[in-house]
């Protein structure tokens, strides 16, 4: 451990601005979110009611969690609910950036071969990602009390934001182990994080149905944060789980740390092909070689998300069917297909967002292989950059439709309505080009700034979860590309807002192509 | 025949630094040429100026009687590069990138590839992260070198290969540089490696180039050392214009001279009677060195301003 403090200081210093950016952007959040609850309702018979309502939609719990009260401490909780899983991926991924990332470009070798011990570089790491949940969780607590809210809960909810990026950052040291690489070493902490955010919803869903499932949750961190309940119930237990599965994971991380070499994961590389196959002799060829992981691995994950969506379209259906007592209200906001229509309505732009998360990964693909100097040796042949960007583009492009087309699918082939189910998933797919168009642009006019592209995504998912509740006006709104989606089923198709979607996405990256055409490469 | 590589006048900014500054370098087809300066000096952006991937700011540059930047496709038909800083993808092997870089290039020669891996003691199965850097620059060489190009442009190919491969580099432009009609731009900091390959050079510093010529030519400008045992005492000689340091002990005389001094310095040396001569032509390395030092001492007395 000797030198983790310099070290510390070394991570400090790297991250003195991405790590500020994350810490108070999720740290006001709760603010936001209150000052927004606080001007929503007239009467507090209108808060009720919203409650009520809210708690009985089967969009909104899976989205945000389960809701078991109507103060407004209660609601800014519930509709904060998903924060904790942009928490732990903020705290995975800046843990993994300090650990596995700087091993794979050679920088750990440097700094072991000082005086600086084994485990410094992952304690380092792991100090600075748990003190920024510990500033961030004060950050809530201090401005929820500044608000007026009660001390109990906010102090609660500062707990819940706290250990929620510690328990990912510890989920973060174990996967930057395992892999050989940063970007194994990413998927790996992503799908883990995303495999609880499914068994929180698997289970939350249960629990509005027959509560078979139910205990799903609690196979989860992010259900277990849940379980806090602050300003309701402020159950202070489930936060001794998080930090029983924070201590298990970094020591689990260390243990492995002591198994391997310098530079290797956990699994050893195996020979290869001595020479190409045939089929290996375009831009396109090696694109698929490069993206092909990444295409199975979002498909597979979208079918899965697909195949829990439809599952709880047919409980919704069944619930407000069996139930008196909520079919009466659900009767009121437009009987069960009124349900479905909220419920795919709220479901299906977040699939859309996520999918555009794809899409911006698939497309900073081209400025790695531009910074890992791949491009240079691709284009000193007979390839012109148009031809080699394009390759990537492909999958940019059709990657996010392959996904959202098997979540569709697999949402029919449980719920039914197999053409419906695709059309709805698919409907978002404009939109998603609208972003991947963003981030092209920005490879080709500010390709040191191109990770910008990931700023678009953090908009438009504000705007979505956000936007309504804060009042913003409809301009700001409607600068997210997925305002102006047809919000099928409910409401009818129409072409002409995809139309001019998809039109604008061509131009921004077409813009993004003649800008990588007359700049330097490497830029 | 025209020349390979004709650039002049090359000036290329990052934002505030200078990285060419008014470069010059011209490549005859079917020559060798050296391309040395210190670290910095602007090798590699001149090398990514004439493969288009860089714009210049101002000059001109002609390769292969094109434009570099306007017809970079269809010149990269006909020229190979090996990067200064070769990274692969990691996973792809040695052997598929090889075949892939051979094929985008407008395909490669089988046997040549396999006899070079042979050559270079490949393993083309390892995958890209796999490889030391060694390991990673025999694998650009050995795509680079299968493929029937006129250019080939050597970043640095050397770095990273141990003796025994480095030797095997140069028999191979060796054998290239027979064939008479392939023209390699190699740059270097081996001079040993510069004197045994090239047929001429070009020497830059600071983005300009200093010296551009044959070994011959440059050895020319410089001073040579002259040690000889006389019979008598020598006369004339200290006030000889061109002739430096010299020093005389027990009728052994040692002095460097200029190169328009060396025959009224010999004829004066032949009056006294030689008994024994040693003449030491200037090595690369004594060119190179004055290079930088002058720019060193330019910079101490900048700094002493």
């Amino acid at each position: 451990m000797t030198g983790t403090l310099r070290l510390l200081r070394l991570v400090l210093r790297r991250d003195r601005f991405v790590l500020p950016f994350w810490v108070l952007g999720l740290g006001l959040l709760p603010y936001v979110y209150a000052s927004g609850f606080d001007t929503l309702f007239a009467t507090a018979q209108e808060r009720v009611e919203y409650a009520r309502i809210s708690a009985a939609n089967a969009g909104f719990v899976a989205l945000y969690g389960p809701l078991h009260g109507d103060s407004i401490g209660e609601l800014v909780v519930w509709r904060g609910g998903f924060v904790p899983v942009m928490v732990g991926l903020a705290a995975l991924l800046t843990v993994i950036r300090h650990t596995r990332a700087d091993e794979e470009a050679g920088r750990t070798e440097l700094i072991r071969a000082t005086v600086v011990g084994r485990f410094a570089p992952m304690a380092a790491a792991l100090l600075a990602t748990v003190a920024a949940g510990l500033v961030m969780g004060v950050i809530v607590t201090v401005t929820l009390i500044g608000h007026g809210m009660p001390t109990g809960g906010s102090v609660a909810l500062g707990v819940v934001f706290a250990v929620s990026a510690w328990v990912f950052a510890g989920v973060g040291a174990v996967a930057a182990q395992l892999s050989g690489t940063a970007r194994g070493a990413r998927a790996i902490g992503v799908l883990i994080l995303g495999a609880t955010w499914v068994l929180r919803l698997a289970g939350d869903m249960s629990a509005t149905g027959d509560g078979s499932l139910a205990w799903l949750s609690w196979l989860s961190p992010i259900g277990w944060v849940h379980r806090v309940f602050p300003f309701g119930a402020d159950d202070w237990w489930p936060v001794v789980l998080t930090f029983v599965a924070t201590l298990v994971t970094v020591v689990l991380s260390a243990y492995l740390l002591t198994r391997r070499d310098l530079g290797g994961g956990l699994l050893a590389g195996r020979p290869g092909p001595a020479g190409a196959a045939p089929s290996l002799r375009s831009p396109v060829a090696l694109a698929w070689r490069l993206h092909r992981g990444l295409l199975f691995g979002w498909v597979a994950g979208f079918a899965a998300l697909g195949l829990i969506f439809g599952a709880v379209a047919s409980s919704v259906v069944a619930l407000a069917e069996d139930s008196a007592g909520v079919g009466e209200m659900f009767a009121r906001i437009g009987g069960s297909d009124g349900v479905l229509d909220g419920y795919f309505g709220t479901v299906a732009p977040i699939c859309g967002v996520l999918s555009a998360c794809y899409a911006v990964q698939a497309a900073l693909r081209i400025r790695d292989e531009e910074q890992a100097g791949h491009a240079e040796a691709i284009l000193s042949t007979d390839v012109s950059r148009i031809a080699w960007a394009a390759g990537h583009l492909l999958f940019v492009l059709a990657g996010p439709a392959a996904a959202l087309l098997a979540e569709g699918l697999m949402t029919g082939l449980v719920h039914g309505d197999v053409v419906l189910m695709v059309e709805v998933a698919l409907v978002q797919l404009p939109a998603v080009w609208v972003l991947a168009g963003l981030a092209m642009l920005l490879i080709g006019v500010v390709p040191r700034a191109a990770a910008g592209a990931w700023a678009g995504i953090a908009v438009v998912l504000l705007l979505m979860l956000a936007g309504p509740l804060l009042g913003f006006d409809q301009w700001v709104l409607d600068l997210s590309p997925f305002t102006h989606v047809p919000q099928l089923p409910g409401a009818g198709f129409t072409a002409v807002p995809l139309m001019n979607l998809t039109l604008i996405a061509a131009a921004l990256g077409g813009a993004g192509l003649l800008a990588l055409r007359r700049r330097d490469v490497p830029g | 025949m025209a020349d390979a590589i004709d650039a002049g006048g090359l000036i290329k900014r990052f934002g505030a630094v200078t990285a060419l500054d008014g470069l010059d370098l011209r490549v005859r087809t079917g020559e060798v040429h050296g391309f040395l300066g210190p670290n910095g000096a602007g090798k590699t952006t001149t090398i990514r100026v004439l493969l288009g991937l860089m714009r210049l700011d101002g000059g001109s540059a002609r390769l292969l009687g094109g434009d570099p930047w306007a017809d970079a496709t269809a010149l990269h038909r006909r020229l190979a590069y090996v990067p200064g800083d070769v990274t692969f993808w990691p996973n792809l092997t040695g052997g598929e990138v090889i075949d892939l870089l051979g094929r985008l290039r407008g395909g490669l020669d089988r046997k040549r590839r396999d006899d070079l891996i042979e050559r270079f003691e490949l393993d083309p199965r390892k995958k890209g992260r796999a490889y030391s850097k060694g390991n990673r620059q025999k694998v650009a060489l050995v795509a680079a070198l299968a493929s029937d190009v006129e250019l080939l442009i050597l970043d640095e190919p050397t770095s990273g290969l141990d003796p025994l491969m480095e030797e095997v580099f140069r028999e191979v432009i060796l054998q290239e540089k027979r064939r008479g009609d392939r023209t390699v731009l190699l740059s270097s900091h081996i001079l040993s490696e510069v004197e045994a390959l090239c047929d001429r050079l070009t020497i830059i510093r600071a983005g300009r180039s200093v010296e551009s010529g044959t070994l011959a030519d440059l050895r020319h400008l410089t001073r040579t050392t002259i040690r000889a045992e006389l019979a008598g005492p020598v006369n004339g000689l200290a006030g000889l214009a061109g002739v430096h340091d010299l020093t005389t002990e027990d009728g052994r005389v040692t002095f460097d001279v200029d190169a328009d001094a060396l025959d009224p310095a010999l004829k004066s040396l032949v009056a006294a009677g030689v008994r024994s001569l040693v003449s030491q032509p200037p090595s690369l390395e004594e060119l190179f060195l004055r290079h930088y030092t002058r720019d060193a001492d330019s910079r101490e007395s900048e700094r002493a301003r």
